[in-house]
């Protein structure tokens, strides 16, 4: 005869349970914010439309940070987007992912010896998933996001907690390339 | 009078899972419209709880307030709705003018949470919701006013009653023009495609829901799908003659909402003078035509 026994849960276990049943919605309702600056967005229509259809996997576009969960760098990041970028990734509503695209983000691609573009994108946000290429191949796209939506399942996609916990590294970083990151003149209140 | 209100609630929570059950299935019709697959159908229920268990930034305690005023107010209108001729929370209370007046709370409170976030897309999304509510309301309340001089009555039970004992006879038949208006209208009141102006994503980034993410989204999208149930059940009560029992409301419901996404799917979005001008130009001519035809030469089918 089975019997079950009901023991009281901590509050941790609890959380964490509250947590586990969050990132079931979370990693099936991934709201996109696009913020196409290279080529590799080009890779995005194809995989939104009906060749691929992203909305498959509950990913669809989104018109603003604050709604969006996921932010897309498509390409390589000159330091007045990057400025832009960061302003961006720190308006989005936590848990947040950032995924790049392409060879641009992660080691600088055909501009790393440009004097306008930053060259690792990780170090000056944090990134979850690489999409590797130039361009990447729509498959390799649906694939980055079927892989960050396993990593949100084994909790590995905390690069939004990096963020809090390392941010003075990622401030040095972001002053280092930018001077200041947060400016106040007329263009940009 | 605790069962009526709690009957009331139940009420709320039926239109909310109905209509965000209903809206799932037709994110697949309109993908199947496209040549696309379509997501899950409980795809919304998962982009709600989603929202709500995200993290949250305010912009103030007008905007917080506001969004409970909105769906506060949204649940309270659901309250009246009558779903079958039976199924009444306040048997006494679903007049017509009701709604009209109990619907403007939550918009109001919407339009109030909005402003307070200091975006001025906000604003001009506000701006042009109500500039859309100037456009249908005409056209459509000309051709309720019709409705009720006919019935007698503006009880949305009463009227449904009528069209059933009248030998099933609906008003979208008995008034094909003043039917083709309301649908008109209704498109405007849900706010789908070419009178979508005050959401308009890519134009003014979604327009009043600009500064919002996270629970308060979450908030809005059940506020958004409690209003389409009460204004797309208006239209069943109102044209299609309501229901005897809850199977027959579902399947009008769903005929009613899935028509208006199908012809939504195929239109591109007007700019807002073109929604004035086109809800001043044919559908008031097409209602007062048929509010003359029914009530002075007496025309009804």
């Amino acid at each position: 005869m089975l019997s079950t026994k009901f023991t009281k849960m901590t509050k941790e276990e609890v959380d964490r349970k509250w947590w586990e049943i969050g990132d079931f919605f979370r990693r099936n309702s991934l709201w996109m914010l696009m913020y196409c600056t290279g080529c590799c967005a080009i890779e995005l229509p194809p995989a939104m439309t009906s060749a691929y259809d992203m909305e498959r996997l509950g990913m669809g576009p989104m018109a603003t940070p604050r709604q969006a969960d996921v932010l897309l760098v498509t390409g390589y990041l000159s330091l007045k987007t990057l400025r832009r970028l960061i302003y961006t990734y720190e308006q989005m509503s936590e848990p947040k992912y950032v995924v790049g695209f392409g060879s641009c983000t992660i080691n600088g691609g055909i501009y790393h010896d440009s004097h306008a573009v930053i060259n690792q994108l990780d170090q000056y946000v944090p990134v979850d998933v690489y999409v590797a290429g130039c361009m990447p191949n729509t498959e390799a796209v649906m694939n980055g996001f079927v892989d960050l939506m396993d990593l949100i399942k084994s909790k590995k996609a905390n690069g939004w907690k990096d963020y809090h916990k390392r941010y003075e590294w990622y401030l040095e970083n972001q002053k280092a390339a930018l001077g200041e990151v947060r400016v106040h003149d007329e263009f940009h209140e | 009078m605790i069962t009526g209100i709690l009957f009331g609630i139940g009420v709320a929570f039926f239109g909310f899972v109905l209509q965000t059950s209903i809206a799932g299935v037709n994110r697949k019709v309109v993908a199947r419209v496209q040549k696309r697959y379509g997501p899950k159908w409980y795809q919304e229920f998962l982009d709600i709880f989603k929202l709500l268990s995200k993290r949250s930034v305010t912009h103030g305690w007008v905007f917080d307030f506001g969004v409970i005023m909105a769906l506060g107010g949204i649940i309270g209108t659901a309250m009246f709705m009558p779903i079958t001729q039976n199924l009444i929370a306040f048997p006494e209370y679903d007049n017509f003018f009701i709604f009209v007046y109990l619907i403007a709370v939550g918009m109001l409170g919407m339009a109030m949470s909005a402003s307070g976030s200091g975006n001025p897309l906000a604003s001009i999304g506000v701006m042009r919701a109500l500039t859309t509510m100037l456009a249908y309301e005409v056209p459509f309340m000309i051709v309720v006013l019709t409705i009720i001089k006919l019935t007698g009555t503006s009880s949305l039970s009463e009227i449904a009653a009528f069209q059933q004992l009248a030998g099933n006879n609906w008003f979208f038949i008995a008034l094909p023009l003043g039917g083709i208006v309301g649908l008109m209208s209704l498109m405007g009141m849900v706010g789908k495609k070419p009178f979508e102006t005050h959401i308009a994503p890519a134009e003014i980034a979604s327009g009043p829901m600009v500064e919002y993410g996270g629970k308060q989204l979450g908030m809005l999208f059940i506020m958004h799908e409690i209003t389409v149930f009460i204004e797309v059940s208006l239209f069943v009560h109102l044209f299609l003659g309501g229901a005897d029992n809850i199977i027959f409301f579902v399947i009008k419901y769903f005929a009613v909402y899935t028509t208006i996404n199908i012809i939504s799917s195929v239109y591109g979005r007007f700019k807002i003078d073109q929604v004035v001008l086109f809800f001043y130009k044919w559908p008031i001519t097409m209602a007062i035509v048929q509010a003359f035809i029914a009530i002075y030469l007496g025309w009804v089918i």
